[in-house]
């Protein structure tokens, strides 16, 4: 039988922490791309003819 | 010792096993850290484990030097575009801090100063530390890509590159001249954001460049004089280690009379108006006036050349002075760039 790491409640609580930041920073950087390519498109996007 | 820890960890090697304090230290290779004398801690880690990863001082340094020069930069930046570019300036200085402390784990475990970090006191494995580095820095390339074009990309990750790698792996262990060639890394953040707001560098940018370049030598140097005992634990080739505290002295103040043009060069070219000029002018004296007292001492001559303990600490505290002098003289002359640049208060006295 295959041995694997054991957690304790402790460890699963951090992990679980863990995630969550990195979750939250993930979202953080899709917003921050999808801002500065508005930012960077806006000025191209008025400017079209239409 | 073995340097890498890559591979993932045995199935057999439980987190608790491997940093129970009741078992001795171990990374997460199973190999046991024989330098270890740091406390042991035992509990999980934590969000500030991982922020004291990034070395959080460095990386406020490097935001405001950085903001400065893009506020110092010639044009109107967009201030999204501003801040996605500082912010990347933010990330990859915290990433390459991790990586830093990734590496230089072994070093950090013998050294009083630095023996408390996330990695030797056994917070943080180091895989994670890797992993955190390599990601953020990935992240703040391509951030700084579209925030501020390829030439401030291509800084940004010219300046991880040389901090981790020409620094950190090679030039700390390798000679004495490790932070003065080093110190371009932190030198350079001011002219990545100045690339990123105009998309070209110029004489203005390299100048603030040369700013910090000079003055950290003397800046660490200082410190060096007080820490010399834990250089020498660490087999670090520092520059008093290596030529003595003499030559050390003699090398801070060389290097501060050398940062003196570079510092009052903005003048001349306008980048720094009068209240610059004024800053960096009483500043400099300043610096110069205490670079001389600590060539006179004897500081970091250490305990046995001066006979007893309290005698060293009481030789030590011109260059412990100038250390804390150093820091406020930086601050200083780039409040004055942000002042000026950043509140519209700049008269050139530029000929």
């Amino acid at each position: 039988m295959m041995e694997t790491v054991k957690l304790t409640p402790e460890q699963e609580k951090a992990r679980k922490r863990r995630n969550l930041v990195i979750a939250l920073g993930i979202a953080a950087f899709m917003a921050l791309v999808f801002v500065i390519t508005l930012t960077r498109l806006q000025a191209g996007v008025l400017d079209r003819p239409l | 010792m073995k340097r890498s820890s890559l591979i993932s960890a045995p199935s057999s090697v439980s987190f608790a096993d491997t940093f129970s304090p009741s078992r001795g230290r171990r990374d997460l290779t199973g190999d046991a850290l024989s330098l270890v004398d740091a406390p042991v801690t035992a509990r999980p880690s934590t969000a500030s484990d991982y922020l004291a990863l990034m070395k959080p001082r460095v990386m406020s340094l490097v935001v405001f030097t950085g903001l400065v020069g893009y506020l110092a930069a010639p044009g109107h930046g967009d201030w999204v575009l501003g801040f996605a570019a500082i912010f990347s300036i933010a990330v990859a200085a915290g990433a390459a801090g991790a990586l830093n402390m990734w590496f230089d784990h072994d070093i950090d475990a013998v050294m009083k100063r630095t023996r408390s970090r996330p990695i030797p006191a056994g917070r943080v494995a180091r895989d994670e530390a890797l992993t955190l580095g390599l990601v953020m820095s990935a992240l703040a390339v391509v951030t700084m890509q579209l925030a501020g074009g390829p030439l401030a990309a291509g800084l940004l990750a010219f300046t991880i590159f040389f901090y981790a790698v020409i620094y950190t792996m090679w030039l700390k262990r390798s000679t004495p001249q490790n932070i003065v060639i080093g110190g371009l890394a932190g030198a350079l953040p001011p002219a990545i954001a100045w690339a990123a707001k105009t998309g070209a560098l110029g004489l203005d940018p390299l100048l603030l460049v040369a700013i910090i370049f000079m003055w950290t030598p003397p800046h660490f140097w200082a410190l060096s004089l007080t820490q010399t005992a834990d250089y020498v634990d660490a087999k670090l080739p520092m520059l008093p280690v290596t030529h003595g505290a003499k030559a050390t002295r003699t090398h801070i103040l060389v290097y501060t009379l050398l940062l003196a043009p570079a510092a009052m060069a903005p003048v001349f070219t306008g980048l720094g108006g009068a209240l610059y000029a004024m800053v960096a002018g009483l500043g400099t004296i300043g610096f110069i006036a205490l670079a001389v007292v600590v060539a006179r001492s004897k500081a970091g001559d250490g305990a046995n050349a001066m006979g007893d303990i309290y005698a060293a600490k009481q030789a030590d505290k011109p260059a412990l002075t100038l250390f804390i002098y150093s820091i406020f003289y930086l601050t200083a002359l780039f409040t004055a760039l942000l002042i000026e640049h950043g509140l519209g208060l700049h008269w050139s006295l530029a000929p």
